[in-house]
């Protein structure tokens, strides 16, 4: 069975050249664009929540929250200050990192469920200021009438909005850098220093350690990709409302990664991918889709709490 | 002004009351089993909608009494086939478990009564002004907090008198021990988690009244739950009836003067709390953290 266990490198590979080439390749297989994009949004959201979830074993139940920030952070940042796309990347994922760098300061001495539940009631908070204050943020009804603008590169400028592809494009770029810097983080001294705490808080603290500070700075990594995660889906819709920061979003992110395999770097890609097209296909087949989502968090909590890449890896361990 | 702050007060003390019972609850079934419930808020509709359809048959006052009672006995079931595999596993699993069952609640409770919120009439004497200079006191909010009282209080009599709550304190302190002791732990389990879904389902009954029905009345709920067990203190009963108490009175004060930010103030004030003490205001030094 040893040759059917690919090694790293390949699997990266594999993984780049299908996402590459999937505006390519989705048609036949009866998807199409838009959806492709979101399911690489997701994946990002869910990888940064798993290098906080399953690298440092933090379980965090409230990244909805940062993801919403950026989310309106784009959108207000293009409506109300200035028409520039990337600008309005950086303030999204700007506002998001510094209310979870707020946030986490106030937290990382919580483990466990007490840490879950402090994160998701402080994600409300943030929903209801989104809710409640109307003339700003549109309220219920979400935030539109703007639209994510054209990149202008100085030399050549690209139609992001009325070409789908090459907006995904931009997307893959900047899932691409995070995907790149949290690898990097994983395998630098900092990121052995998150798996040690994941595998054991007090021996990593009696190493010397300073393990709340790892948790911190985990969390405002974490957040910081979340929130970019969260300015392509806006951009994606050209759209946002109070639902992109509620605590379901939240819950979504969380099985996409335990759905894919927590321990494994890619698993949150398979497991939003596999979550985004059944969340699509389920609510455009019947009314009650909330039912067969609720189930299928059952289902895999009862019978795939390893992920995909978790069971593959063990059938091919054996 | 100061009847609109009594006013708001008094909301916020009913408000709290519901947040508090739900709260207790959750509080109960997190302390002996680990397990976060998410799907409080949709056992808590599951009791109001029962006691919808009782109605007919039974009256306001059977329904009062019936409907908790089959809520509890829907969260035995459900213990029995889902909530068992979750003891003794991450909280993540029984985060994300539970999340799907309130989904489930919720759409369930949809398919079979519909969308539309439904009304739910309380027998007319009750929903009477008892005075006219005081509007807001009317019967019905008066007899409620009277309720959640009487429910409150027996739920602390069957925790310290009966055999049945000494095993379930005794349980959260140190359940390995209890069980080596001959104690059913499985049963205790099962027998504590429709303690508390019974106290969701009492504060459904409770909720329709006031809100009327639809499937989300519980989902609006359960958060400040958490937020009434955070500020209260983790492992502590009297501390999640204090927190639910507090951020309901909080949150009805803000009404008075900045009425968007009613529901934000409960977030801030468990920013505070956790600022300043971290294990909850009467939470114990080291639990759970």
């Amino acid at each position: 069975m040893n040759n059917l266990s690919i090694d790293r490198r390949t699997a990266s590979v594999l993984v780049w050249l299908v996402l590459a080439a999937l505006p390519y390749w989705l048609p036949w297989v009866g998807g199409y664009q838009e959806l492709g994009t979101r399911v690489l949004v997701m994946a990002l959201a869910a990888m940064s929540l798993n290098f906080l979830l399953g690298f440092t074993g933090v379980l965090s139940f409230g990244h909805a929250a940062y993801f919403g920030l950026g989310a309106y952070g784009v959108g207000m940042t293009i409506k109300y200050l200035v028409p520039s796309t990337p600008l309005g990347i950086l303030v999204g994922v700007a506002i998001g990192t510094l209310a979870a760098a707020i946030v986490g300061a106030l937290i990382v001495r919580l483990r466990g469920v007490y840490f879950a539940m402090v994160t998701i009631a402080f994600g409300q908070v943030f929903f209801f200021i989104a809710f409640r204050w109307n003339d700003v943020t549109g309220g219920d009804d979400g935030l539109s009438g703007w639209r994510r603008q054209p990149l202008d590169l100085g030399f050549t400028r690209i139609d992001i909005l009325g070409n789908d592809k090459a907006f995904y494009y931009l997307v893959l770029v900047c899932f691409a850098i995070a995907a790149g810097v949290m690898a990097v983080l994983l395998r630098s001294p900092f990121g052995r220093s998150l798996l040690a705490i994941r595998e054991n808080e007090r021996r990593a603290r009696y190493l010397g350690i300073p393990v709340e500070f790892h948790i911190w700075v985990s969390f405002v990594v974490s957040c910081l990709f979340v929130s970019l995660a969260g300015t392509l889906y806006a951009l994606l819709n050209n759209f946002t409302d109070p639902r992109a920061l509620r605590w379901d979003m939240s819950g979504n992110f969380v099985i996409m990664a335990v759905l894919g395999g927590m321990r494994s770097f890619w698993g949150p890609l398979i497991g939003a991918a596999i979550f985004v097209v059944l969340q699509d296909y389920v609510s455009s087949q019947t009314e009650n889709w909330m039912s067969f989502i609720g189930l299928f968090f059952v289902l895999v909590v009862l019978f795939f709490p390893r992920g995909v890449l978790g069971i593959i890896r063990r059938k091919v361990a054996s | 002004m100061t009847q609109l702050i009594l006013f708001n007060v008094f909301n916020g003390l009913i408000v709290g009351a519901f947040y508090a019972l739900m709260a207790l609850g959750l509080s109960l079934i997190l302390n002996l089993s680990g397990v976060i419930n998410f799907a409080h808020g949709g056992f808590l509709a599951l009791g109001a909608y029962f006691a919808y359809t009782l109605m007919p048959y039974v009256g306001f006052w059977g329904a009062l009494l019936i409907a908790p009672v089959l809520t509890a006995m829907v969260g035995v079931v459900v213990e029995w086939i889902l909530i068992r595999r979750l003891y003794g596993r991450d909280p993540l699993y029984s985060l994300l478990l539970t999340f799907g069952l309130a989904y489930m609640l919720e759409d369930g409770t949809r398919f079979i009564w519909g969308p539309e919120s439904l009304p739910f009439e309380v027998p007319g004497w009750l929903t009477t002004p008892l005075s006219t200079k005081y509007f807001f006191l009317t019967g019905y909010r008066l007899f409620m907090v009277v309720l959640v009282l009487v429910a409150v209080i027996g739920l602390f009599l069957i925790l310290n008198r009966t055999r049945l709550g000494i095993r379930i304190r005794a349980g959260t302190f140190d359940l390995a021990t209890v069980s080596v002791l001959g104690v059913n732990v499985r049963l205790l389990r099962n027998l504590n988690f429709a303690l508390g879904i019974y106290l969701a389902g009492l504060a459904g009954v409770l909720a329709a009244g006031m809100l009327g029905l639809q499937p989300t009345i519980g989902t609006s709920l359960i958060m400040p739950s958490f937020v009434a067990i955070i500020v209260g203190g983790l492992g502590s009963l009297p501390g999640t009836l204090l927190g639910g108490l507090l951020i309901g009175v909080a949150s009805g004060v803000v009404t008075v003067f900045f009425p968007s930010a009613s529901e934000a103030v409960i977030y801030v004030m468990m920013g505070l709390v956790l600022l300043i003490r971290p294990r909850g205001l009467l939470g114990e030094e080291g639990r759970l953290q």
